[in-house]
């Protein structure tokens, strides 16, 4: 392949049949607040999708301190689910994002599918809002705190719940946990359930010790891991689930990667493995400027290897 | 909060000032906007460093005409320790000014201002600010050894009002910074105390300025990954204006908050050192594990 200018790749990508994007370049869930602070770096409308923080129906307070901790390559949060739950992103979040010509997807999460959906059903009509990401990542209170993501079933019935009762002109996205034997099935089982994307992956879970305390660092004990350390889990991830749609065990439906994405470079080995779009997590942290960074990095990458446009690399480590 | 700015910041210089380094950086656009009680960040070893989290510094001094900022550090871990190899010359990547500073009327008031350790860094242009505006200063300034206290001649050429102690007795009256604190608020006949120093010491400090009748503003020191408001792992509980309390973000609405108004029992557990009982570390977690105990364990 011939190398083009950057300026002529064509950086569109699709969010869902309805819905394109004018970059692949986004934030992930808890990474980008509602997007206020952000702004100082970067603008809402510069970015492809806005991820919001997980909302639930009702304001939750989330996990005690210390919630943080810096592990090789990455950390470890116990942030918990802590906002100020769906009537105010409603009310006071969504309305100043939409002015900003944000686009933004709000991840959802509940403790049984009904409340996924009651979530899901308020944001209807709403401006800006371009998509839902189902965070089945939370654990479910019926049963025993196992997070929904771990069981192709239960997956199943929150993403169909949501689906139902989500604007239909929405695409529906479920955020899949590395954490279980087979992403594969999980995938299916959203697929099947109706999703219309999949976001790959949420943190995994870990612990670390303080030898000061000689106790968890952790107030919760467990944290989920994120960052560069967890880049190749998650590209392993996105490439077997790609894989799986190219073998017909299911539907072709967008992924958007995620996982440790710092630089262009990265956000390309995802695009390779079958990502039509990324989302930037935890590097923002380390520089508020990565997903503009990530997205003039991508792009320049996609020049230099010949490719007219994003599109034409999504998958191309597959051929 | 100002708008923070992104920048690559030069080293000038560092030195050695204690047991502290004295960190001079070129940082464009950041001196002007900077008050008293401002925090930076710093990001050690670049976006490929394996060690991602930015490490956050109070501002010890702010420059607008030269466009340098100054901070003072301790070697305390990974990122401080890389931090102190730096040489003039080098750049490290700076995100600032963050936070909410310390509030300061603009009528002459008179305040105690007690740091603890490099605490002190932030409170010299504090007594700058107020003493320009016509107000009286008295400081308290406490630290484990001799070498841990920093800017005790800085204190003294803003004020005679200065009292200095340590734990060890090295330097000083021995004691806790608490000690010579209420006899500093009447001699100086003080209204307000602003404090900057570990968790414990800054609860202890609104103890005291509370029973003495003054105000107290405290500069909070909670572990931060993201220093600017979007990942909530900062969060302190904080009693609102109509009484209750929720879990605020320490980088955005503080590090500075009216003392009167952290639920300090619940803020943090008590300093990790290896001569903290196990049992009151529990004690204090217990406190919240029987409120979360449905939460979920991940984000
Ligand atoms: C608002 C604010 C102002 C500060 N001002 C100063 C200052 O002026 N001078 C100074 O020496 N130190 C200051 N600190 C503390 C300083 O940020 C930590 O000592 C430093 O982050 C430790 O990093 P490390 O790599 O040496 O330690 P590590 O233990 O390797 O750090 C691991 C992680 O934990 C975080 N962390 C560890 N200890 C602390 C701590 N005590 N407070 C906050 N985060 C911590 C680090 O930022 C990092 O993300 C301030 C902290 C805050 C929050
Ligand atoms: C502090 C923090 C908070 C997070 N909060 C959420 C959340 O509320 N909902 C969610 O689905 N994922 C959440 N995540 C996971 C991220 O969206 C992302 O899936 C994960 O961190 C991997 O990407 P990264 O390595 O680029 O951060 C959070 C991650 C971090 C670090
Ligand atoms: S450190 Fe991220 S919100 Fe405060």
């Amino acid at each position: 392949m011939t190398a083009l200018e950057p300026a002529d790749v064509d950086m569109s990508a699709p969010l869902g049949e309805s819905v394109t994007l004018p970059n692949p370049v986004g934030t992930a869930s808890g990474c980008a607040g509602y997007g206020r602070e952000l702004a100082a770096f970067v603008p809402p409308a510069e970015l492809g999708v806005l991820t919001t923080k997980t909302v639930m129906v009702r304001p939750r307070q989330g996990r005690p301190t210390p919630r943080m901790a810096e592990t090789p390559s990455g950390m470890l949060n116990s942030v918990g689910l802590q906002g100020a739950g769906v009537d105010h992103l409603v009310t006071r979040e969504l309305p100043w994002l939409a002015e900003r010509g944000a686009r933004v997807l709000v991840s959802v999460a509940g403790e049984r599918p009904e409340e996924f959906a009651e979530a899901a059903a308020r944001l209807t009509g709403r401006p800006g809002v371009v998509g839902v990401e189902v965070n089945i990542s939370c654990p479910n209170v019926a049963d025993r705190g196992l997070v929904f993501a771990a069981d192709p079933g239960a997956a199943h019935e929150v993403v169909a719940a949501v689906r139902a009762a989500t604007d239909p002109a929405l695409p529906v996205y479920a955020k899949l946990t590395p954490d279980v034997t087979s992403i594969v099935d999980v995938a299916v089982a959203c697929v099947e359930a109706g999703a219309d994307g999949l976001s790959m992956i949420n943190t995994l879970l870990g612990a670390t010790m303080d030898l000061d305390t000689l106790r968890p660092a952790l107030a919760g004990v467990t944290g989920g891991l994120s960052g560069p350390a967890v880049r190749p889990v998650a590209v392993r991830c996105v490439h077997q689930v790609y894989a799986a749609m190219r073998d017909g065990r299911l539907r072709t439906v967008p992924i958007l990667g995620m996982g440790g994405i710092t630089s262009g470079a990265d956000a390309l080995e995802f695009a390779l493995a079958g990502a039509s779009g990324v989302a930037v997590g935890t590097a923002i942290f380390t520089n508020p400027s990565a997903p503009l960074d990530v997205l003039r990095e991508l792009r320049q990458a996609l020049a230099e290897r010949g490719f007219a446009s994003f599109r034409d690399a999504v998958g191309y480590a597959h051929r | 909060m100002a708008r923070p700015v992104q920048t690559p910041a030069e080293v000038l210089g560092i030195e050695p000032a204690g047991a502290y380094h004295r960190l001079l950086l070129r940082a464009p656009g950041v001196a002007e906007a900077v008050l008293p009680g401002h925090f930076v960040t710093l990001a050690i070893g670049g976006r490929d460093s394996a060690t991602p989290l930015r490490r956050a510094f109070s501002v010890h001094r702010a420059d607008p005409v030269a466009d340098t900022i100054e901070l003072v550090f301790a070697e305390h871990g990974r990122g401080t320790r890389a931090l102190a190899r730096h040489r003039p010359g080098d750049t490290v990547d700076l995100v600032g000014p963050l936070g909410t500073p310390f509030p300061v009327a603009d009528a002459p008031e008179t305040a105690v201002l007690v740091a603890g350790g490099y605490g002190s860094a932030p409170m010299f242009s504090l007594a700058e600010a107020i003493l320009a505006r016509g107000g009286r200063v008295g400081f308290v300034l406490g630290a484990a050894t001799a070498d841990r206290l920093f800017g005790v001649a800085a204190a003294r050429a803003l004020t005679p009002h200065v009292a200095v102690v340590t734990d060890d007795g090295s330097y000083g009256a021995r004691g806790r910074a608490t000690d010579p604190l209420a006899a500093m608020i009447r001699a100086v006949g003080a209204t307000v105390v602003h404090s900057c120093g570990p968790m414990p010491m800054l609860r202890a400090v609104t103890d005291v300025a509370v029973a003495a009748g003054a105000r107290s503003h405290t500069a909070v020191e909670e572990a931060m990954a993201c220093g600017f408001g979007v990942c909530m792992s900062c969060v302190l509980p904080v009693a609102g204006a109509d009484g209750a309390t929720r879990l605020v973000r320490s980088c955005t609405e503080g590090p500075v908050f009216d003392g009167t108004t952290v639920r300090w029992p619940e803020a943090s557990p008590p300093e990790p050192s290896p001569s903290v009982e196990p049992r009151e570390v529990r004690e204090v977690r217990e406190v919240w594990e029987v409120r979360e105990v449905r939460e979920g364990v991940r984000s």
